[in-house]
């Protein structure tokens, strides 16, 4: 294993490591542990989850694989179209994160979103409904894989410009603020979107008036196919904050309960008024960018894919959960069987649902269709 | 401003004209709307009217000469404006051997311009004149063709062609007061409130008619019968009619009208007659157009006027309601006319079927050539005094042959054989037509 | 009825509409402390205190999403822009997010934000400076595009933008603010989107137009009436939704427009204009429609050429007198 990754600021050792461009995720580095995961036994990770909890997120992380890969499969027969980026190897960073929440919390992303959208409780049949392009979708197909969304479940949205979901999340934790309400706004962006102009503005702000945000920074280290460190003068992505005078720190992207505890620490900062966390969670993906990115070649070898797959932070889990005993390898099949019911389920469900009828073309565009004066001039109306 | 003098097109088919007079000298006033000279064109001798007020300052084509239509023959300008340039085009454009027409080119510069407030090889002067007197111009003068653009476009506002639909208004007829000559709202209104002349358009409207797609069956005939006997496939039927009770009908009516100058010929009978026999026989009253057949809704008959040069056929419109005194009058002043060959285009344009008389020959039969695009055409014989067998008794009858020539395209024997049977009854029992 | 500033109407709107109600916040550059670099929000600081009245940094991308994001979950924000010259850096947010979040949601979101700011050139302000970009604006389905030419019509149009439950881009003429008209005091005088009006009628030519342009076209109709010519002067007043009917109601009554915009004509307001005209009204025309529009170049400094760069009364004369085949 290499020990080539810094996380220090622009130093000799950072370009040092810049003529290695193969730096270590945490499992990699024998340091890193050390520097960032406390020292914790097996129950002390555990950080107090009942057992129920602890299974929860593993049946999440397992739904969330099962139902990208059946994604995966519809994809490859033509039944989903358009753009579609699997989550597959970074669950732990969403589920983990958004465990941390609370029930009225606002969760917001990019377009690698089924996940978030899945966590945040919208039915799995209604997520792949939207992949599906159906009427019966969480946006009745008028999304798509980008754009998922639920006002019901607080869940505000995919977005598809990266680095755009972020000012929106910043007007989000506005409003709670201006209403003084006791919720969170969390949103997600790839580590590509923090050389967006929209990330310095929104944290600036964010950190000014002491907004409730939690900005998650998933760093999959490859923005498409561009590898971070040939991206960033920076390396380390939680630096960033401290332009802003912003609290930041990283997590273990591939470990759902480390996720967990960093994030938690961040939403209880915010919702004690003390204003906005950078949390910088590494991590990895599995797969390609989109579909149409091929898993490896490149940018980067399949070697160094297989490698990090020995990672998979559903077989860290489940390790944790069997090493202190709340699930055991028959339940944990168990429990993978059901969420691969449920997501053949979902995929069914998608399959039988109607088609957005015509109508929906012109539906909702504006609010207010009832006004004097023409809204739309193409003539077909 | 100066006015160019055309060489216009004064019968549809005309290419060329012949001028025969010039009505007005150089140096003479000339107001808009007199003549300047006569044109003999293929089919008459037609007035060429001023389009502009000045004096004729030049004549650029001489008695007796021939010029294509569009070319410049004289110049109309105030008495001290300089022409020179427009002679010298005019000069420097019969050097050159140049095919292109003239016209074109003239209407070009007149675009270009802007100063042509007329289109195409009818530019009319706009100089010191108001939109009004334009377009009075426009309807005083029936044989004023406001050409359409080179491109058979007429330029006209949206609005203004609305408004002439409207108005049932022909924008060829309305003379554009704007850009180019264009047609707008303000010359539509000027044109209806104008005296509106007699429709008279160029060519006589074409009878209306009822079009009959080909069957499989009349392709074939058609085809076949082309073949065999060339572009016309002509057959011819012949019929011997009593004329009796119509010579007595004759002699009645031109004694009744002797005062008013009025003579009945037989042929105005057999006009009459053929009129009334065709309503009811719609399939000789037709023409072949190559995609369909043609019947028309309306009678039309074409009398050949023979005339010094060949011969010509006025028509005497909507035959099958005019009385045999009308149709007499009518046939004589066009035929009048027709050796004067002061017939309009619109005068001889037009029938739906033919008839020529020789009887006046002495000529007791013959064929005539039918006169495409009609289905049939009828050749009237003599009226002689015959002996014929009348209820086993020689009596001595006039009588008069008719003979039809049908273009098998259109008509079968037997449609053509039925037709000269209403024919006959209509002719022995004259009542028939009359009452 | 009251004769007041445009500004001050502008002012009278935003206050009234945070009296109103509680949701509504006025953020963007100096509008606090600085009392607005218009004046525009002169004294709503003092009023509404600083949680309602937010001075920004320099960061038009993300305050402008700020303003998205807040409306998406409750809140009725008015964002100011300094000028809409600088709303080129937020038109991610605007175009992409507020214009399309609606309907990339099916209906779960509203934006009910209004961007407000003044457009258009002013004096010698030069290339940067002297944008009038509605039409850009009025590309984007979802957004709904307002262009107040007068103070009237600047308060009535501020607070039915305000009160609208979709993203409004509301362009303020920046030449207008000190422009001085009759404005009624009403609380509840709220002039509905999409409603154009004729600002002076007639009879021989349209002259449609809307924003600052409204008082350019009069001078024109002044002019023209020395010479005879009596023309009409449609305010769009709103660009989207856009008075569609208005546009072929003035178009059948005089059969001749001349469309004038402060804009470049190259996918101009004038050209959408022009389209619809040709597609609604062509058998109503008797001549061509004709466009003034800025001339076709980035604004100059120089005095001169600015104003031969500007649309002027002179030229809408010059291309009225072609319609009239004059």
């Amino acid at each position: 294993m290499a020990n080539t990754r810094t996380k220090k600021g622009a130093t000799a050792e950072h370009v040092e490591r810049r003529d290695h461009p193969s730096p270590a995720t945490p499992a990699q580095d024998p340091n890193w542990e050390r520097e960032h995961k406390p020292e914790m036994s097996p129950e002390e990770h555990l950080q107090g989850l009942s057992p129920e909890r602890l299974r929860d997120i593993m049946h999440d992380m397992l739904l969330g694989r099962r139902f990208e890969e059946k994604a995966a499969e519809a994809y490859a027969l033509g039944k989903i179209g358009g753009f579609c980026h699997l989550y597959i190897g970074q669950e732990a960073v969403a589920i983990g994160a958004i465990h941390a929440l609370q029930q009225g919390d606002y969760v917001m992303t990019a377009y690698r979103e089924h996940v978030h959208a899945l966590q945040m409780g919208i039915e799995p049949g209604a997520v792949m409904a939207e992949l599906y392009g159906k009427e019966t979708g969480c946006s009745h197909g008028n999304g798509g894989s980008m754009h998922m969304f639920s006002a019901e479940k607080n869940y505000l949205g995919g977005h598809g410009i990266v680095g755009g979901q972020i000012p929106l999340a910043l007007g989000v934790a506005w409003k709670i603020k201006y209403r003084k309400e006791d919720r969170v706004m969390q949103v997600y962006l790839g580590e590509a979107a923090v050389n967006q102009g929209a990330f310095h503005e929104s944290l600036n702000m964010a950190a000014l008036w002491k907004l409730p945000l939690v900005v998650i920074v998933e760093n999959n280290r490859f923005g498409m196919g561009t590898a971070w460190e040939r991206a960033s003068s920076l390396y380390d992505i939680s630096q960033k904050a401290n332009a802003y005078a912003m609290p930041s720190a990283v997590a273990d992207g591939m470990d759902v309960l480390d996720v967990y505890r960093v994030t938690r620490q961040a939403v209880d900062r915010a919702r004690a008024g003390e204003g906005p966390t950078l949390i910088e969670a590494r991590t990895y993906r599995f797969v390609g960018h989109s579909m149409s990115d091929p898993v490896s070649g490149v940018y980067r070898t399949k070697e160094e894919v297989e490698e990090e797959k020995l990672n998979d932070p559903i077989r860290i889990y489940a390790n944790t959960l069997a090493d202190t005993n709340v699930l055991s390898q028959q339940q944990l099949e168990a429990m993978d069987e059901e969420v691969k019911k449920v997501a053949e389920q979902a995929a069914e469900f998608a399959e039988s649902s109607p088609d957005p009828a015509p109508e929906q073309l012109y539906q909702n565009v504006y609010v207010d269709e009832d006004v004097q004066g023409q809204l739309y001039l193409d003539g077909r109306r | 401003m100066a006015t160019k003098v055309y060489m216009e097109a004064l019968s549809p088919t005309m290419e060329e004209g012949r001028l025969v007079t010039w009505m007005k000298h150089e140096g003479d006033q000339v107001n808009e709307g007199d003549v300047l000279a006569e044109v003999e064109t293929d089919k008459a001798t037609m007035e060429l009217v001023a389009r502009g007020s000045g004096v004729l300052r030049k004549q650029l084509l001489a008695e007796g000469d021939t010029a294509n239509v569009g070319t410049v023959i004289g110049v109309v300008a105030a008495p001290d404006e300089d022409v020179s340039s427009i002679v010298g085009d005019v000069v420097a454009q019969e050097a050159s051997t140049t095919a292109e027409a003239p016209k074109a080119k003239e209407v070009a510069r007149a675009e270009e311009s802007g100063a042509g407030i007329g289109k195409a090889g009818a530019a009319v002067a706009a100089g010191g004149q108001t939109e009004m007197d334009q377009v009075e111009r426009a309807h005083e003068h029936d044989a004023v063709r406001y050409e359409p653009a080179e491109n058979g476009r007429v330029k006209a506002s949206p609005l203004a062609r609305r408004l002439a639909e409207e108005k049932g208004l022909d924008l060829n007829r309305v003379q554009g007061s704007g850009p180019g000559g264009r047609v707008i709202k303000r010359d539509i209104e000027a044109a209806r409130e104008a005296p509106v002349a007699a429709p008279a358009a160029a060519a006589a409207p074409a009878a209306a008619y009822e079009e009959v797609p080909l069957t499989q069956m009349r392709k074939t005939i058609a085809k076949r019968l082309t073949q065999s006997i060339g572009p016309i496939p002509t057959f011819y039927l012949t019929v011997e009619v009593d004329m009796s009770q119509a010579v007595a009908l004759r002699q009645k009516i031109n004694e009744r009208f002797a005062k008013e100058g009025i003579k009945v010929s037989p042929n105005d009978l057999v006009i009459k007659a053929v009129a009334a026999a065709l309503r009811k026989h719609a399939w000789v009253n037709a023409a072949w157009t190559g995609e369909s057949i043609r019947l028309y809704n309306e009678v039309h008959i074409g009398v050949a006027v023979a005339v010094e040069e060949g011969l010509i056929t006025p028509v005497v419109r909507n035959a099958d309601k005019k009385g045999i005194t009308e149709i007499a009058q009518e046939v004589k002043e066009l035929a009048g006319r027709a050796r004067e060959k002061k017939l309009k285009p619109e005068e001889y344009t037009g029938s739906t079927f033919s008839i020529s008389n020789l009887g006046m020959f002495g000529i007791t039969e013959f064929t005539a050539v039918i006169n495409p695009p009609e289905a049939a055409i009828l050749a009237v014989g003599t009226v002689e005094e015959k002996v014929v067998v009348e209820g086993g008794e020689m009596v001595v009858r006039p009588r008069m042959r008719l003979t039809m020539s049908c273009d098998h395209r259109v008509i079968d024997g037997a449609t053509g054989a039925q037709f000269l049977q209403t024919l006959k009854q209509n002719l022995e029992d004259p009542m028939m037509i009359i009452a | 009825m009251a004769v007041i500033t445009y500004r001050d109407a502008l002012n009278q709107a935003l206050a009234e509409e945070m009296e109103r109600d509680p949701d509504v916040f006025l953020m963007g550059e100096e509008v606090g402390v600085y009392n607005g670099a218009y004046k525009v929000s002169k004294g709503l600081l003092d009023r509404f205190g600083e949680e309602r009245v937010v001075d920004t940094p320099i960061t038009e991308l993300g305050f402008a999403g700020l303003g998205v994001g807040a409306a998406m979950t409750g809140l009725r924000p008015v964002i100011e822009f300094m000028t809409w010259n600088f709303a080129y850096l937020a038109t991610d947010q605007i175009f992409n997010a507020a214009a399309k979040m609606r309907y990339m949601s099916a209906g779960q979101f509203k934006i009910p934000v209004t961007f407000r700011g003044p457009s258009g050139a002013a004096l010698q302000l030069a290339a940067q400076h002297s944008q009038a970009l509605e039409a850009m604006y009025s590309h984007f389905p979802g957004l709904k595009v307002v262009t107040p030419g007068t103070p009237a019509d600047a308060k009535g149009l501020l607070k039915a933008a305000i009160r609208d439950d979709d993203p409004v881009c509301f362009f303020e003429g920046e030449m207008l603010y000190n422009l001085k008209g009759e404005v009624p005091d009403d609380d509840d005088f709220v002039i509905p989107l999409g409603v154009a009006e004729v600002k002076r009628p007639g009879a021989d030519v349209s002259i449609i137009t809307h924003g600052k342009m409204i008082n350019v076209a009069l001078q024109a109709a002044a002019k023209l009436e020395k010479d005879g010519v009596d023309a009409e002067v449609l305010d769009l007043r709103t660009l989207r939704p856009l008075d569609v009917e208005a546009i072929v109601a003035t178009v059948a009554k005089t059969n001749r427009a001349v469309l004038l915009e402060e804009g470049w004509p190259y996918g101009g307001i004038t050209t959408t204009v022009a389209t619809l005209i040709q597609e609604l009204a062509f058998d109503h025309l008797d001549a061509p429609v004709l466009r003034v529009t800025q001339a076709d170049v980035p604004m100059p400094y120089a005095k001169g050429l600015e104003k031969l760069a500007k649309p002027s009364a002179e030229l809408v004369v010059e291309k009225v007198n072609r319609v009239l085949y004059r």
